[in-house]
């Protein structure tokens, strides 16, 4: 694999639901080990953006390739090979509720039918040491589960086919600040460790200067700013400007309580 | 890319490539019986020319090695976290298979099982009749909306289907009746047959059987999918009983929709009857019209409308209770919605025959 080939390209993306356009001409290119968080206002298009990043969703007109293929390329042996290289969370874990924990997390391991059992064994348990769960919570079912454990256990099923790609729909949704910054932690020591490339969606901004990384701009259908943290805070553009000091805001708020 | 390869020199084994998930597997079967002669062999090992080494290819090479570190062994530092993790590894024994339920055991989890859906059926049951008494008391609480819509989903959209099969029933019925009455001639007994078959015994069961299937697994189902979303617990939150505001008009709906039901696909299977008749032995339409009142006293046609009445709150209260009964997860949504159907057919095929001792006086034709 060329190594300066990059991970994700949109090209000239169109996305229109009827006569609204979610996107419109939209270009983002992801290198390889680059980590990148996509910011945008509700309603923006983040999420149908990961949608069609992931092929779940077709634009309505331009390109998306991952790992150089076309993702409207229709041989099933390339997509599954493409498919095999990347891990997703969604944004609810999204985790099979009639399967345990381990099995969640064994099922695409076992989907490749040439594993053993103790080496899928030892995987599992491997992921789950990674997103620091024990053994024991194997044996859970998702709905016994609390809201930051399902997060850990979507995380770790990503993680199983050791994924070259990692895309996080609103990884920190619904954790409470002390966990949502335990979970960046822990995603930003197993990027460093394994060494794939991330794509996150997500509105916090706790979360965005906590993964060191660069940070795109999904804003008037388009990719408006795409770069460094500090150097995009400082552009001028209402919903950057809006974003950024809406946040500012908080953290003195949050200063003059404690 | 390049594909993880395992060399053998002298008293060392040198891996290259790259060790990942997704290059061992169109290699695997080679890679794992090289990796475990080269672990028989004791020998030493050279990790310093991988490119890349995933925590697959870790769990791998340390479980061949036999969990333990080998004698000498050249790792590059790069590579030193994720082979420590794997290392580090607890070792966790395979879970056990639970002991074999012994065939006593089974058969007592059957008996204990069928008593708490019993219990449970009774004291749903109870609840609607306390709900319904308080909703006399206080009728500015009836949800008469939840009512009216009960009614048309499970009424007024079920009418075309029954219709047609009721139509299908009929016809096929006349006609192979009507064969066997040609042979004896008694053509125009054809009347008192379908009369009393449909009216009293074809016509309610057909419908309690496509409710249940329609009606009925609907019902399991969406009150299943309100328990895995929290729907209910919100209701209940909200300070608004679940029995009131979903079962009540569900089951209320159901028990008065079905008797019309049963008269609206009699009908169409007396017409189906009917058409036949004429068709096969000549049976004038205006004959058969004439001649049903006397052929089929009008109890017959109560015992049908109570029938419908019995059917539809049995079904809707078996669908609820399982519905109920859902846990929050698929799996266990899919099974309840299959025994909730299961369930209501079998106790309506039990009524039935409840019915058929109780009236079996009632209505039959005097001679």
């Amino acid at each position: 694999m060329n190594s300066s080939e990059p991970v994700i390209t949109l090209e000239g993306v169109w996305t229109c639901y009827g006569d609204s356009v979610i996107h419109k001409d939209l270009h983002l290119r992801v290198d390889k080990g680059e980590v990148l968080g996509v910011v945008g206002g509700s309603g923006s298009g983040k999420t149908t953006l990961l949608r069609e990043i992931l092929g779940l969703q077709q634009p309505s007109r331009g390109k998306v390739s991952l790992f150089g293929v076309d993702l409207a390329d229709p041989d099933e042996k390339r997509q599954r090979a493409v498919r095999r290289r990347l891990g997703v969370l969604f944004q609810h874990g999204a985790l099979f509720s009639a399967l345990s924990v381990y099995d969640n997390i064994a099922f695409s391991l076992r989907e490749l039918k040439c594993l053993d059992e103790e080496w899928i064994r030892n995987l599992v348990h491997l992921k789950l040491q990674m997103v620091e769960l024990e053994p024991r919570h194997g044996r859970l079912m998702p709905a016994e589960l609390s809201g930051g454990m399902v997060k850990r256990v979507a995380l770790a099923r990503a993680l199983a086919l050791e994924p070259e790609l990692l895309l996080l729909d609103e990884p920190t949704s619904g954790l409470d600040p002390e966990r949502s910054k335990g979970f960046v932690r822990l995603i930003n020591g197993l990027q460093g460790e394994l060494g794939f490339t991330v794509v996150m969606v997500t509105h916090d901004l706790e979360t965005l200067n906590g993964l060191s990384g660069s940070v795109a701009v999904l804003a008037d259908q388009r990719i408006v700013a795409k770069g460094p943290v500090e150097e995009v805070a400082r552009l001028d553009h209402p919903y950057i400007r809006n974003f950024f000091r809406l946040d500012t805001d908080s953290a003195l708020m949050e200063e003059g309580e404690y | 890319m390049k594909p993880p390869y395992l060399r053998f020199e002298t008293g060392q084994v040198v891996l290259s490539g790259e060790w990942t998930l997704n290059g061992l597997l169109p290699v695997l079967t080679e890679i794992q019986s090289s990796l475990s002669l080269a672990a028989k062999a004791d020998h030493a090992w050279d990790l310093s020319a991988i490119e890349r080494l995933d925590s697959a290819a870790a769990a791998l090479l340390w479980q061949s090695w036999g969990k333990c570190w080998p004698p000498v062994l050249q790792l590059p530092d790069g590579l030193h976290p994720i082979m420590e993790r794997a290392a580090n590894l607890p070792d966790v024994p395979p879970p056990s298979d639970p002991p074999p339920i012994s065939p006593l055991e089974m058969l007592g989890g059957v008996v204990l099982r069928f008593g708490r859906e019993i219990t449970g059926l009774l004291t749903l049951y109870g609840t609607l009749l306390l709900d319904f008494l308080h909703m006399i008391r206080h009728p500015g609480e009836i949800p008469w909306k939840e009512f009216s819509a009960n009614l048309y989903k499970s009424g007024t959209r079920a009418l075309p289907v029954t219709a047609l099969v009721g139509f299908l029933i009929g016809v096929t019925l006349s006609y192979l009746s009507s064969l066997q009455l040609k042979m004896f001639g008694a053509d125009a007994f054809i009347v008192n047959i379908l009369g009393i078959v449909i009216i009293r015994e074809l016509g309610p069961v057909l419908v309690a059987v496509l409710v249940a299937g329609r009606s009925g697994s609907a019902m399991t189902a969406q009150i299943g999918v309100m328990r895995v979303t929290e729907e209910i617990d919100a209701l209940a939150a909200m300070g608004i009983s679940r029995t009131q505001r979903v079962i009540l008009p569900k089951v209320a709906a159901l028990a008065l929709v079905m008797p019309l039901l049963v008269l609206w696909i009699s009908a169409a299977a007396l017409f189906g009857g009917m058409v036949a008749a004429n068709l096969q032995l000549g049976l004038s339409m205006g004959f058969f019209v004439e001649s049903l009142p006397r052929a089929v006293p009008v109890a017959n046609l109560y015992i049908g409308l109570g029938k419908g009445l019995v059917f539809g709150f049995a079904i809707a209260l078996i669908a609820c209770h399982f519905g109920l009964r859902v846990r929050p997860n698929t799996e266990s949504l899919s099974s309840y919605t299959t025994v909730s159907v299961v369930t209501s057919i079998t106790a309506v095929i039990i009524i039935d025959a409840l019915f058929a001792i109780m009236t079996r006086n009632l209505g039959m034709p005097s001679l």
